[in-house]
């Protein structure tokens, strides 16, 4: 019943696409981590002038679909004429370009909200501490602050990456040829699309899956200090 | 001619449609919406009391669908059912590409994925009610079925209100997808009138505007039942 050269021909072609999914959501968060620090930051900052742009900013693009702002941008910025004959056109008629900068702009409203609050976890007693041994604000901020808050903020952000990698497959719908692209190609070619659609769900599993798991890993890392240390053989063998 | 014109009632003027399109939007979200409650109460309920079987089948469930694009998801249920529907039509004489309508599709597809959700946010609510409350009840005679409809129900929809106002949220923007199988909702609307008048930015936008007063007015009836639920707990 099952057609397994058919499954298999599907996922090698499937997985020529991998690539552009993987670039996509790492770029995308890449950049968008930028923006969302600078977004927390001033939203922080007190000022109202920065704040309050921000606020809106957030506000806007999180309560828009995010196919919506894709086709803003590689739709729509076409529309004016000064934009069409700018130097930023060679970029803004790409697709890639298009989907990269809407993702990254879609992700920046939502992580800078778990930045903001990774940083205000930061415990002011620390902060204090570090201003009494008259750190600036730069190597307070370098040594102290985001540190506590990248840790505070791993759990949060993995789940961010997650929907990013999910998010990359609107790609296809502005001509991008990733993983969704390939298999919604697949199925106007040969109509199987239960089958498509079951190996390229798995292949987004299965990215999803390492992604989780390098998570662990890297939060292992960072949270040593809440482990007991390990025991050696040699304290053991003293019976303390 | 401005595009305030263009986005108008008046002759020419594309409000209606667009005005026609976030209905086809809202009801779309909503049956979703509601499919995925179906869903999700099911779930939590698999994987609180369920067996061993049951269990598995719904952590499988959650994990798998909390794992892949949703676009996938819609694309599974509008060509998926047309690999069964298309071969079933021709042994009537029908011929050609037959799938679900997108509106059904589209509903399924949403419910399925926020289902996953859902089935998270109930089983976290109901683990969040009290076990001395249902105890109480118990300890006073209630039936299994007045325990639930007078205690448990009430408990869980005040724990879990604030993670289905997420799912709500999530559903709505989720809806946008449904636009690739051709249903006319507030998307595809604005892409026909993209297409037809070639003013792209302007449609595409009054769609965001769309979206964001849908978004901000549920957010605000959401905000206010919760505040309702919580007058039992609330500090006078």
């Amino acid at each position: 019943m099952m057609d397994f050269s058919f499954l298999y021909e599907t996922l090698l072609t499937l997985l020529t696409g991998v690539p552009l999914t993987l670039k996509l959501a790492v770029s995308s968060v890449a950049l968008g981590t930028v923006l969302a620090v600078a977004l927390a930051l001033a939203r922080l900052s007190g000022i109202f002038m920065l704040a309050w742009p921000t606020r809106f900013y957030v506000f806007v693009f999180r309560s828009t679909p995010l196919l919506v702002q894709i086709f803003l941008i590689y739709h729509g910025l076409g529309q004016f004429h000064a934009i069409r004959t700018s130097f930023l056109w060679p970029i803004l008629r790409e697709p890639y370009w298009c989907a990269l900068i809407a993702l990254s702009l879609n992700t920046a409203a939502y992580s800078s909200e778990v930045i903001r609050g990774a940083l205000l976890s930061v415990p002011p007693g620390q902060i204090e501490a570090a201003r009494a041994c008259g750190m600036r604000t730069t190597v307070l901020y370098r040594r102290i602050v985001f540190p506590l808050a990248l840790r505070q903020a791993l759990p949060a952000y993995g789940n961010e990456f997650i929907l990013m990698v999910k998010a990359t497959s609107l790609a296809s719908i502005i001509t991008l040829m990733e993983v969704t692209g390939l298999a919604a190609k697949l199925i106007s070619q040969s109509f199987r699309a239960i089958e498509i659609l079951v190996v390229a769900g798995a292949i987004y599993l299965l990215i999803n899956f390492l992604v989780t798991r390098l998570l662990q890993w890297a939060d292992y890392g960072l949270t040593g200090h809440l482990r007991l240390p390990p025991v050696s053989a040699d304290a053991l063998h003293r019976g303390a | 001619m401005g595009s305030g014109f263009l986005l108008g009632f008046g002759e020419n003027g594309w409000g209606p449609l667009l005005l026609h399109g976030a209905v086809m939007t809202m009801a779309v979200a909503l049956t979703g919406f509601g499919i995925g409650l179906l869903i999700g109460t099911t779930g939590a309920w698999a994987k609180l009391k369920g067996g061993y079987l049951s269990r598995g089948l719904a952590d499988a469930y959650t994990t798998i669908l909390r794992g892949i694009p949703d676009l996938l998801v819609i694309y599974l249920f509008y060509f998926g059912s047309s690999a069964v529907l298309t071969p079933l039509g021709g042994l009537f004489g029908a011929s050609g590409f037959i799938s679900l309508p997108g509106f059904l599709a589209g509903s399924l597809a949403i419910g399925l994925v926020s289902g996953a959700y859902q089935t998270e946010v109930m089983r976290g609510a109901y683990r969040a009610v009290s076990s001395g409350e249902i105890e109480a009840a118990i300890a006073s005679g209630m039936s299994q079925l007045t325990l639930f409809r007078r205690i448990v129900a009430p408990l869980v929809l005040r724990h879990a209100l604030p993670g289905l106002g997420n799912v709500w949220q999530l559903v709505l923007k989720e809806s946008a997808l449904v636009s690739v199988t051709g249903l006319v909702e507030i998307l595809r609307t604005a892409q026909i009138g993209a297409g037809s008048t070639g003013q792209p930015f302007t449609f595409f936008l009054a769609a965001a505007v769309l979206y964001l007063v849908i978004s901000s007015i549920s957010g605000w009836l959401l905000r206010r039942t919760e505040w309702r639920l919580t007058r039992g707990t609330r500090p006078v």
